[in-house]
């Protein structure tokens, strides 16, 4: 337990040694990784783990709790992490000034710190903590590109901090209705209180909030402009982990502190998050289309993806439970990759134009390889591991007896197929104009291989899902989740 | 009685593994043509060294891992699975020697990505016989879909993209149909093993039986060209002739065939069928593609086209046979998977060595072409009187079973259809034979075939198809096989 800590000691070193910023930021996440790693072996042999900040008991003082969920979300966002920021000072350099890398490093790590935060306090309030810390270094990495960045961040900001106002406002109700911050004692006190119209006004606000935070369809609009418009190396840092730890948090609120029957009874809430996942599903994949940047369109498509993790929790079951959080891993690690290969692109041929990427196939086969390799998983080709989230999801919807969200699933892989396909023929038959991509050649090693770490992972996570959800995930979901 | 055997699962790796060599031996095109031609023999040495336990009852399988909580990646030699891998591998091997002779002879682009594709295609191929449950069968058949789609768009032409762009968009429907079909049938029964005579019960209420079914067939029914599902492969046929030949005639299409066979005798059990009468549906849309498709394909003069037309046709006489649940009439399914298999592969040889040779693919320029290439043209006309189901071809022995099913199944209406399409069977092709041996043409005078590597593997399965009309056991005792596997199905005795 104390390692993890011990991270956000060293995130603070990382802020005052600017030259060593990358060295820290690495070296600490890679030991925030190791931690995590730790807790998760030890959670899963001798079950949960709690640690009490400065020896107060629970109900005053503010508690770190980890289960399995908790931990295994903590592995899989340090490692991503980890492995994108490898290469991120390659791609800073190349969209920066000199000496824009600096606060870079040390953003990271407060970005880093606020995340790992966020999964695992075991205290209302402190999660808003962490979530403030969190999307404050986001706004400001997004919104260290400059120009329209700067614009993009500000909006992230302002719709941030809204839903971040939002969560913090359900949770003041809780506090006020049961006198407790700490999740498993508001957990244990609200079902007495849970017919009063301040409750149903706090779920209500904190879903609102978090959905804001994870860019739940319709509360979507700051993602696009800040995925496109950030430095790439940002972009493939929070796309893949931000809005993932927020849902990990939407999660955690319906799993530890509302009581399970509410969700699905007294507020139509799981019913409200199918229909929106549905149509975020659907939306995301034809504005996805209809991009002509790539990075744009990976944006719209985080949208939709997120949707399948909301609908996974919408449906109230855990097979689909098991399939959004499998999601939260599988999109992590294939939209690393993709926005990773986007940064590759955008550094070798300058450009994130979906029709100025035609003849690159040719000239970068490693990077496009992996992309590809990224875009199948996305379209959920098995064994990949984008298949089978979709085929827990799938599951839990026929347990649902929900045919429309299996349809809608279905469905969307189709959808996905078209944009992505779109991108292909162009990468590879399209016919360059006025021979633009001539010169182009592949990245780096330094780019391609951690590019080329999450594609293999992809594959390899589709093989080995059935040790992650029976070893892991049952273990998290299974005894909580029975509706 | 089932056994653990490494013996599956290497047939599946080693055309798979095979790619990493080709891709790397792509400067050396003489390298690179031997290790697909290794990997080829390879395969067909280890699926026929499993065919005398399997005939013996002895079947080889083998669990690989859970890939999701109680479902294992299992692949298993079960007859039918080893017969199908059984057609595949032989002709892959064939289609390899053939292949090299295309190519070069066209000087085609981009050859290495041709035989790495080629090369999964066939793994997934393989893989897709000797699943032993739906999940397994699920994941060849896609990664088969993505693996041929390089295949179908090889000319990079705008028409070859388009056509890859339909290929896909339908074969993607199909996966998904069947990947609702999978997760659905799991919730009702919980378990996906494939196991003679179905996993289904027939508690199942009505609604969810006919919907499933339905489902089901969209799935598979796509590859398997069932017509209202079968638009995608006369455009596919862009691609070069040794894919239309194999993937085309016998891999991608015959996969979804199979995925027929395995889901009426394997998870719906032909008596469920039976009592629901579910198969009717079925066997009526076999049997308005079994005909209509032979029409469409008399108004082609493309010739691959034609023969495209005559695939989708063909593979609805499995279909319905295997709709009508009889055992007689599996008999004959089962052996029409073999014999349209050899037969349609020697005519798409066929049209891909006149192709090379003399740059024609027109019905109507055929004329003459059997003077200056009476090798070519008399393998040509071998499949020809086969496919009309003429003996001593073994077209002729499939469809007798299958004719014998009907009759058996008690439904002779279905036998005005197999009638009328042998008809048009005759129409479509004899006329070919006829152009090509009694119109002289100046422009061939004299004897000049397309290169060995082409005339040889056609003028092989050309003398197949006629070896195994006449004793249908040699060489590879598939008539015993497909025996078994009716029986084993339907329950009773051949």
């Amino acid at each position: 337990m104390v390692p993890l800590l011990g991270a956000f000691l060293a995130s603070v070193l990382g802020w005052y040694r600017a030259k060593l910023a990358y060295t820290v930021t690495l070296a600490s996440v890679g030991f925030s990784l190791a931690a995590s790693v730790t807790v998760l072996v030890d959670v899963l042999r001798n079950g949960d783990v709690q640690y009490r900040l400065g020896g107060w008991a629970p109900p005053i003082g503010i508690e770190v709790a980890i289960d399995p969920l908790s931990a295994f979300v903590a592995v899989v966002v340090t490692a991503v992490a980890l492995i994108v920021l490898v290469p991120s000072r390659q791609l800073m350099a190349n969209e920066l000034p000199a000496g824009g890398g600096g606060p870079y490093a040390s953003v990271v790590l407060l970005l880093m710190a606020g995340l790992t935060g966020i999964i695992i306090t075991g205290d209302l309030f402190n999660l808003f903590v962490f979530l403030e810390i969190a999307s404050l270094a986001a706004y400001a990495l997004v919104a260290v590109g400059g120009g329209k960045a700067t614009v993009s961040g500000f909006r992230y900001l302002i719709l941030g901090t809204i839903g971040g106002s939002f969560y913090l406002l359900g949770v003041g109700l809780i506090y006020f209705m049961t006198g407790t911050l700490n999740m498993a004692d508001a957990a244990r006190l609200l079902p007495e209180v849970q017919n009063t119209t301040t409750i149903v006004a706090a779920v209500v606000l904190i879903t609102t909030g978090l959905g804001l935070k994870m860019a739940l369809f319709p509360l979507h609009q700051w993602l696009p402009d800040a995925y496109a418009y950030a430095p790439s190396a940002v972009s493939a840092l929070i796309a893949p982990i931000v809005t993932k730890v927020y849902a990990y948090a939407l999660i955690r609120m319906y799993l530890s502190v509302f009581p399970p029957s509410y969700i699905t009874d007294v507020l139509p809430i799981s019913t409200v998050l199918v229909i929106l996942g549905m149509t975020g599903i659907v939306f995301g994949s034809v504005m996805a289309f209809a991009q002509q940047d790539i990075r744009r369109m990976l944006a719209y498509s985080s949208i939709s993806q997120l949707a399948f993790i909301a609908l996974g929790i919408g449906l109230a079951n855990s097979l689909a439970l098991i399939g959004a959080v499998l999601h939260i891993m599988n999109h992590a690690v294939m939209k690393a990759c993709l926005f990773l290969a986007v940064g590759s692109i955008r550094r070798q041929a300058g450009t994130a134009s979906i029709p100025q990427l035609a003849g690159l196939g040719r000239r970068m086969p490693l990077t496009m390889g992996a992309f590809t390799v990224g875009a199948l998983s996305m379209i959920g080709v098995p064994p990949s591991s984008g298949f089978f989230s979709k085929w827990y999801l799938i599951q839990g919807g026929i347990d649902a007896s929900n045919w429309a969200a299996v349809a809608v699933i279905l469905i969307s892989s189709l959808l996905t197929a078209v944009y992505f396909f779109k991108v292909l023929e162009k990468i590879y038959f399209g016919i360059p104009e006025h021979s633009q991509n001539e010169a182009v050649n592949e990245a780096p090693a330094i780019l391609v291989i951690p590019t080329w770490v999450f594609a293999i992972a992809m594959v390899a996570l589709g093989v080995v899902n059935a040790f992650v959800v029976s070893g892991i995930l049952d273990k998290a979901i299974g005894p909580n989740w029975g509706i | 009685m089932p056994y653990t055997s490494w013996i599956p699962f290497a047939a599946v790796a080693v055309p798979f593994l095979v790619t990493v060599p080709i891709v790397l031996s792509s400067r050396r095109p003489n390298l690179r043509e031997t290790w697909t031609i290794a990997a080829a023999f390879a395969t067909v040495g280890l699926v026929v060294s499993m065919l005398p336990g399997v005939l013996d009852g002895n079947i080889p399988e083998l669990k690989l891992f859970q890939i999701s909580p109680a479902i294992p990646f299992t692949l298993r030699a079960d007859p039918l699975g080893l017969f199908f891998a059984l057609i595949s591998s032989s002709l892959w091997l064939l289609t390899s020697f053939y292949s090299i002779g295309y190519m070069r002879g066209h000087h085609e682009h981009k050859q290495t990505r041709y035989y790495a594709s080629f090369a999964i295609t066939m793994a997934a191929a393989v893989g897709l016989a000797f699943s032993a449950n739906l999940l397994t069968f699920l994941i060849f058949f896609e990664i088969m879909t993505f693996a041929t789609y390089p295949l179908v768009i090889h000319r990079e032409t705008p028409e070859a993209i388009a056509g890859g762009r339909k290929y896909l968009a339908y074969t993607m429907v199909g996966g998904l149909a069947l990947l609702g079909a999978t997760a659905w049938t799991y919730s009702l029964v919980g378990t996906l093993d494939f196991r003679p005579g179905g996993i289904l019960t027939l508690d199942i209420p009505a609604a969810q039986h006919w919907g499933l079914f339905l489902l089901f067939c969209l799935g598979v029914g796509v590859k398997a060209g069932v017509m209202p599902f079968h638009s995608w492969l006369p455009t596919a046929m862009v691609a070069p002739t040794p894919v239309s030949a194999l993937l085309h005639a016998v891999a991608v299409v015959k996969a979804g065939v199979f995925g027929f066979l395995r889901v009426i005798g394997f998870v719906f059990g032909t008596s469920v069928l039976l009592d629901s009468g579910a198969w009717q549906v079925l066997a009526i849309l076999a049997s308005i593609t079994i005909v209509v498709g032979s029409l469409l394909a008399l108004g082609q003069d493309h010739l691959k086209r034609r023969l495209a037309y005559s695939t989708i046709s063909h593979l609805s006489y499995i279909v319905l046979g295997a709709a009508l649940l009889g055992t007689t009439a599996w008999m004959g399914a089962v052996l029409h998977l073999a014999a349209h298999a050899i037969m349609k592969i020697t005519l798409f040889f066929c049209a891909g060595a006149i192709n090379v040779k003399t740059h024609r693919t027109l019905v109507s320029e055929m004329d003459g072409v059997g003077r200056q290439m009476p090798i070519t043209m008399g393998a040509f006309a071998l499949a020809s009187i086969g496919m009309a189901g003429l003996p001593p071809i073994i077209g002729f022995t499939s469809k007798w079973h299958l004719a014998l099913g009907v009759t058996e199944a008690g439904y002779p209406i279905f036998m005005a259809f197999l009638l009328i399409s042998g008809l048009l069977n005759m129409a479509y092709l004899f006329p070919i034979v006829y152009r090509a041996f009694m119109i002289r043409s100046p422009h061939f005078t004299r004897f000049d075939e397309a290169s060995w590597f082409m005339v040889i593997p056609l003028a092989l399965t050309g003398i197949f198809s006629l070896v195994l009309g006449i004793v249908p056991n040699v060489p590879l005792q598939l008539f015993r096989l497909a025996a078994t596997i009716a029986a084993s199905v339907t329950g009773g005795g051949g």
